[in-house]
């Protein structure tokens, strides 16, 4: 266990000296970050804008809706910043065959894998979360509580177990499919699904983003939580679920670690 | 000459794209936002119709054809000719092409075509759904259909001249992929991607006239739903071939003056 924070530290400083390197990235990533912001909350604007005739989503106010995207861009900058980078390498080694010199360290290799990179000026997107998390409270009059916030602080870090999780079975699966190589994009791109209120989905997307991909879970239930009537029950089921998910993951990844065959080129 | 050399460049591509075409059909599976988006406007719709500023009236079938056609349209013109401007002018592989009797761009061109067909055969299950389920939503006037093609081209023309742009940027520029991610920013908001034109308030409707945006992804989705009268339509024709011809002169300029620069470092 020592040794492993140790590595984390040591990884961590590779990073951190990279990015100090690239200064100017943090303010390219905080002016760029701020428009995709802009056109996460636009659509917002227009739906329950006093201009256009629609009633909103069902069953939530524009204060609250403010407050799954504000999750859905913190868990972004997490996957930016913490999550894909590492994807994208490892991905990368799958392909060229170049992963034995990670398998012939004397570590465990998944650990080894997903700290190999950490792009931290992604952290400008909690920047963005924070002013989209104060409009939300604006428009909504009133603060979090405590309880609310520490929830849902926990529900942020069981999203981050459940998305490592998914990127460790997408990169399992490239052990099977070499040639895929956006496979990260693909990732990226179905948790865009994440960035509204659960009442929008209906039917199978309802039951296939609540267990399959559990999108809800990551960013609904949180800003449910900031609102203070999050069940406690629903608490208890994700942190559980996102325990089972992480033993799947771990298992396929070892089950795919042995059809790693190398040959590269 | 190098006229001459398109058919069988074409058909490079297309045996290219015909190799890779599990990690083409990702691409085009990681096109989901026209379906995320279509979920939250139909779980809006379905309550009560939503109104538009032109007084047209939305319900939930209006916004999946017309979010079907944005995801259709968005396959159809896509490029990425600045990502692989990039990748070549840092790895200094831009040099084989240079030495070859062939202006590089008509060969990033042919090859983006060359994708075409199998982007189509992977969309058409998508435009098959569409026509058969919501016909009523989609343009009775044949003409609207005539004109389709050409400004499907003429937003492809944008797009991948927009690209070569941003590539030819990437000579002076180290983050110039950082523009596009901009770029894209940008026509998220204005292109109807997001929101349908006709949801915005006139003032931000006439910017977005003025925007390249509108004639990349607006202008050929609301010809196939209907959405446009067709002397309207022809106006926004001219100012798409206006962007085009404006984006080539632009393009033109920039890679001359980028390759003068180029020293074919790296490797």
């Amino acid at each position: 266990m020592r040794r492993a924070f140790e590595l984390l530290k040591v990884q961590l400083k590779a990073s951190v000296m990279l990015a100090v390197q690239y200064r100017l990235d943090f303010v390219l990533d905080l002016v760029i970050g701020l428009f995709w912001t802009i056109a996460a909350v636009l659509p917002l604007f227009v739906v329950y804008g006093g201009s256009s005739s629609a009633q909103g989503v069902p069953g939530w106010t524009f204060g609250e809706t403010l407050l799954v995207v504000g999750c859905f861009i913190t868990l972004q900058a997490v996957i930016d910043g913490a999550i894909s980078p590492s994807l994208s390498s490892v991905l990368d080694h799958v392909r060229k065959g170049t992963l034995d010199f990670v398998l012939l360290k004397p570590h465990d290799a998944q650990l080894l894998v997903s700290t190999a990179r950490f792009q931290l000026w992604r952290a400008a997107g909690l920047v963005h979360a924070g002013i989209v998390f104060t409009l939300g409270f604006r428009e909504l009059g009133h603060g979090p509580s405590v309880l609310g916030v520490a929830e849902a602080l926990l529900l942020l870090l069981v999203a981050t177990a459940l998305l490592y999780s998914l990127w460790l079975l997408i990169v399992s699966v490239s052990f099977y499919a070499v040639k895929v190589d956006n496979l990260s994009s693909l990732f990226t791109s179905i948790f865009d699904a994440a960035r509204w209120p659960a009442s929008v989905f209906r039917g199978a997307f309802r039951i296939v983003f609540t267990f399959v991909i559990p999108l809800v879970v990551m960013t609904t239930l949180p800003a449910e939580a900031l609102l203070g009537r999050l069940p406690w029950t629903s608490l208890v089921a994700s942190i559980v679920g996102a325990a089972v998910f992480a033993v799947v993951a771990r298992s396929v990844w070892l089950l795919s670690l042995r059809r790693y065959t190398s040959a590269g080129g | 000459m190098s006229l001459r050399a398109i058919p069988t460049l074409l058909k490079v591509g297309f045996a290219e794209a015909a190799a890779y075409r599990t990690e083409m059909v990702v691409w085009v599976l990681s096109t989901t936002m026209p379906l995320v988006m279509m979920l939250l406007w139909t779980s809006i719709a379905d309550v009560a119709p939503v109104q538009g500023q032109l007084g047209a009236s939305w319900s939930s079938a209006t916004f999946i054809s017309y979010f079907l056609c944005v995801f259709i349209v968005r396959q159809l013109v896509a490029a990425w000719a600045a990502w692989e401007i990039n990748f070549e002018v840092r790895q200094g592989t831009l040099a084989l092409r240079l030495l070859r009797p062939l202006n590089p761009i008509i060969a990033f061109a042919t090859s983006n075509l060359a994708y075409l067909p199998l982007r189509g055969l992977v969309t058409l299950p998508v435009a098959i759904f569409l026509v058969a389920t919501h016909r009523d939503a989609l343009s009775h006037d044949w003409r609207a259909w005539v004109l389709l093609p050409f400004t499907i081209f003429g937003a492809w023309l944008i797009n991948f001249l927009v690209n070569v742009c941003v590539g030819a940027l990437s000579f002076t520029l180290d983050s110039s992929l950082r523009v596009m991610d901009l770029w894209f920013a940008f026509f998220f908001v204005f292109s109807g991607y997001l929101v349908p034109l006709d949801f915005f308030p006139p003032w931000l409707r006439d910017i977005a006239a003025w925007l390249p945006f509108r004639y990349v992804l607006a202008l050929p989705v609301e010809l196939m739903t209907g959405r446009l009268a067709f002397d309207e339509a022809l106006r926004l024709v001219g100012a798409q071939v206006a962007y085009v011809s404006g984006l080539g002169a632009l393009a033109a300029l920039l890679w001359t003056r980028g390759v003068q620069r180029f020293q074919a470092f790296g490797g």
